[in-house]
């Protein structure tokens, strides 16, 4: 058996019990409904900017972007101005593809070797997809949930809702955004058990968000779809966080307080685990910087003095040699005094 | 190469899938002949004051490390994290997605599970996060940590050494995550413990006395060039005899020594030499070559960044002490990116130098001017737009040409259409290889970052496999018989993996099609190429 995953399996359901019972039979919702959420966004807001700024202490002494098309060089040959980006603008343009569209796993392709001794190339999209699919309903979902914490409800999340709801088919209204998430969860998932490859590199920590989004996709659509929740119960509790007024409204159900329990776990963790590639992306090194490397110097602030082996030293050994072959030098060698004559 | 299986059987032997059930931290470390290089000669590591130079070998249990070795890793480790942001944020983001791991040459052409990019990454990762971060400490094995212990040392220097450092796998990664800068990490760290290989230590002491990895000395060094020129001579009639060490001479050129030393790069040596002495003729251009300046490359790259800064000082303090205008590169991998990302910062500003300017063209290298380098692909393909180059192409008629992007100029730099212009004008025959093997996609020769050695050949034929693969289907569907290269180690291995895997074809340098095609004021009726075999339809002439 795959420790890795099992491991974060139980994890996940260990987390899903404490919930339960602590709601249902020891009555703490004020612990799962206040006390924990309140410590997750606090943890998760400190432990983030103490991250970035953890990074941002250490310099970028050299610039390294990762170069993927024409430099700029000789006015007639086009430069790739994304892809090779020699100013700001073209920076910008850079990773805002890549952050919005995940310009580089649009590359991805799959290597495949045939019997007839040929290597093969194929696109391979369904990583970008789903990964992209898995962001942006998790984008969506977030952005509906906002009403929980809104009033009034602000336009921009309304008019979210509706596009979200655009394939309306009956009551209660149907969000795209949290079946899609959820598959592309089960997607991304699925990928770390099957593929082989894949399975061997993932750790406890890469299977543990995954069971948890999973955990909390599908307690929403639980909730949403299947039970009864008291809409109207939770948003009071969820204003009374955001006011500062914490309240624990009667007649919310326990699958409600496993859900925000989850999602306090996922604030918590946040911070210390690889989701941080969120802030990360910004400050990748490989992507972020211009690529005028030649045109513009770029100054290192640890650069130090090193021990050099100078052309005088060089000279000093090489010289007779380099008189023989008639090699021009800075020096004449020291002539030989001449005996005195008596 | 007499030890290896025959290329079908090698290829047919490759099984990508990892072993069953195990983890890779379980998996102990084998390190096996043919995949590894001999380590660093301590006369080596002496010369450059490099710490514990001493006699050891990888296949001994014993590797005579200081007793307090772990410390110094761990604060080496540290000292790399507070100095590169690279390297922390590396450390942190990477979310094992996987897209990275059939990207590289290594895991294609090996299988091996711990060469995809995210494995040698997590080699260093499981370390650090048991070293430098708190989960990792607490959660122990189950969240990746694993404390540093010999065997971890033994996989860091087996799979550092099987790295290319070719940035292939940070093009497809969506966070830009190099593997060339955590081998570099990865080496630097080892040489702390005086853990190199020869190939690199050799080299790099050699050039920082010599002032090339060969170790030729200056008489030895012209003495070299001076044969060329007897070659050449021989061939067209004319004297290109080059200047060196020439003050006050327009021009500095640097190139690699490896095309001094062996063919086929010799020839693109000699390619260099007829355009210089073609430019000298026509326009009254000066260019100079320096013995104490006589490397382009860089093996300190591969050693640690202080040593990559020491021997790159010599091109800038030498062009200081000619008074040269400016400064032209040959071809070469590595060497531009050093040149390109690295020297203005380590070793500029270079405000003793001219912005370059083509004195034949009056253009200007804008894209150059704070460094003050120009590649000599630049430097031709502006000649060549501007007509100012006598050029029959019909002389390489009998080469089909197909175009090899060396890693460093495409992932380090982007210097992808001056090399295939140059090529279209020179050559009537060129074929591109297959799209997903080229430009920023570009394969790897295998063996470069310093793994050009002998001892090593199975892990060079199968880091060169996904190349050699691309070169054999053009081969096969268009009968191309040249691969070119723009880069010294290439021309340096690709011939031995051509002769395992495609044997019908053979390696240049683009400088010597451009020689080939030179038409020389005053040269004797051309029959044969540079390397002496006769053109095409003059077969009979060249018998003569």
């Amino acid at each position: 058996m795959n420790g890795k995953y099992l491991f974060s399996l139980i994890a996940v359901i260990v987390l899903f019990l404490l919930a339960y019972v602590g709601v249902e039979t020891a009555g703490l919702q004020v612990v799962f409904g206040v006390i924990i959420p309140y410590l997750a966004i606090l943890t998760f807001i400190i432990g983030f900017v103490y991250r970035v700024m953890g990074w941002a202490r250490s310099p970028v002494p050299f610039r390294i972007p990762t170069t993927c098309g024409q430099h700029k060089s000789l006015p007639w040959f086009k430069q790739n101005k994304i892809d090779n980006p020699s100013s700001t603008l073209g920076v910008i343009a850079r990773m805002a593809l890549e952050i919005l569209c995940f310009r580089s796993l649009f590359r991805n392709i799959r290597m495949g070797m045939n019997k007839n001794g040929r290597i093969s190339y194929h696109l391979e999209i369904w990583l970008w997809l789903s990964a992209l699919v898995f962001h942006y309903s998790f984008l969506v979902v977030i952005v509906r949930h906002l009403r929980f914490f809104t009033e009034p409800v602000p336009l921009p999340i309304t008019l979210t809702e509706k596009l979200d709801a655009f394939f309306q088919v009956g009551l209660p209204v149907f969000y795209m955004s949290g079946f899609a998430l959820l598959a592309a969860l089960l997607f991304l998932l699925a990928r770390r058990l099957f593929i082989a490859q894949v399975k061997y590199i993932s750790l406890a920590a890469d299977f543990f968000p995954l069971f948890l989004l999973i955990g909390i996709a599908f307690t929403g659509l639980m909730m949403r779809y299947l039970t009864k929740t008291d809409i109207v119960g939770v948003k009071e509790l969820a204003m009374g966080l955001v006011t500062f007024h914490p309240t624990i409204p009667a007649g919310i159900s326990w699958l409600f307080y496993v859900h925000l329990f989850f999602v306090s776990i996922l604030l918590i963790c946040f911070p210390f685990s690889k989701l941080m590639h969120m802030g990360g992306i910004f400050l990748s090194p490989t992507r972020n910087l211009t690529t005028d490397t030649r045109a513009r110097r770029y100054v290192n602030p640890w650069n130090y003095p090193v021990a050099l082996h100078t052309y005088e030293e060089y000279e000093n050994e090489f010289r007779e040699k380099m008189i023989d072959v008639g090699l021009p030098v800075d020096k004449q060698p020291v002539a030989k005094a001449p005996e005195e004559k008596e | 190469m007499k030890n290896l299986p025959k290329p079908n059987e090698f290829f047919s032997n490759i099984d990508h899938r990892p072993p069953k059930e195990t983890d890779w931290m379980k998996t102990p470390i084998d390190i096996r002949k043919g995949m590894y290089c001999y380590a660093s000669n301590p006369k080596s590591v002496e010369y450059l004051g490099l710490p514990y130079p001493r006699q050891w070998n990888p296949l001994e249990d014993d590797w005579k490390l200081p007793d307090n070795w772990q410390q110094i890793i761990h604060e080496g480790f540290r000292e790399l994290l507070d100095k590169f942001r690279s390297f922390k944020v590396f450390m942190d983001i990477c979310v094992r997605c996987g897209a990275c791991a059939d990207k590289c040459h290594f895991f294609i052409g090996t299988g091996d599970p711990k060469n995809m990019p995210v494995l040698r990454a997590e080699l260093l990762r499981s370390v650090y996060r048991n070293d430098f971060t708190k989960v990792g400490k607490i959660l122990g094995k189950i969240g990746g940590a694993r404390p540093m212990t010999l065997a971890v040392l033994k996989e860091w220097w087996y799979y550092f050494f099987q790295c290319t450092e070719c940035r292939r796998c940070s093009v497809f990664c969506p966070y830009g995550i190099d593997t060339a800068e955590i081998t570099i990490m990865g080496r630097e760290l080892l040489n702390l413990l005086g853990l190199n290989i020869d190939w690199i230590a050799t080299p790099v002491a050699n050039c920082y006395r010599t002032g090339n990895h060969l170790g030729i000395q200056p008489h030895a060094f012209k003495d070299m060039l001076d044969f060329f020129t007897e070659d050449i001579e021989e061939l067209t009639g004319i004297d290109v005899s080059p200047n060196f060490n020439k003050k006050g001479a327009d021009i500095l050129f640097i190139t690699p020594s490896g095309d001094v030393f062996a063919d086929p790069g010799t020839y693109t040596c000699m390619g260099y030499m007829m355009l210089f002495h073609y430019l000298k003729v026509k326009y009254g251009l000066d260019v100079t070559w320096s013995t104490y300046a006589s490397e382009g490359g860089n093996f300190g790259f591969f050693t640690s960044h202080e040593t990559m800064k020491r021997l790159n000082s010599k091109m800038y303090m030498e062009a200081k002490r000619l008074g040269v205008k400016w400064i032209l590169g040959g071809e070469c991998g590595h060497m531009w990116r050093v040149i390109n990302q690295y020297m203005d910062t380590m070793n500029g500003p270079a405000d003793f130098l001219e912005e370059p300017v083509s004195p034949i063209t009056g253009t200007k290298f804008e894209n150059a001017k704070s460094t003050k380098m120009v590649h000599i692909c630049e430097f031709t393909a502006d000649l060549i737009k501007h007509d100012k180059l006598e050029l029959d192409p019909g002389r390489n008629d009998k080469f089909k040409v197909t175009y090899h992007d060396s890693c460093n100029p495409a992932r380090g730099m982007g210097l992808l259409d001056e090399p295939r212009y140059v090529i279209n004008k020179v050559c009537n025959h060129f074929y591109e290889m297959p799209a997903n093997t080229i430009r920023e996609q570009t394969f790897c020769c295998g063996s470069g970052a310093g793994l050009n050695a002998g001892e090593d050949m199975e892990l060079r034929m199968a880091g060169g496999l996904p190349r050699a693969n691309a070169v054999k289907h053009v081969h096969e569907k268009f009968g191309v018989n040249m691969l070119s290269c723009i880069c010294a180690i290439d021309r340096a291995v690709f011939p031995d993996l051509m002769a395992y895997w495609v044997p019908e074809v053979d390696v240049t340098g683009i400088h010597e099609l451009v020689a080939n095609a030179l038409v020389m004021p005053g040269e004797t009726e051309k029959t044969t190429d540079l390397r002496a075999e006769p053109l095409l339809g003059m077969e009979e002439q060249a018998d003569e």
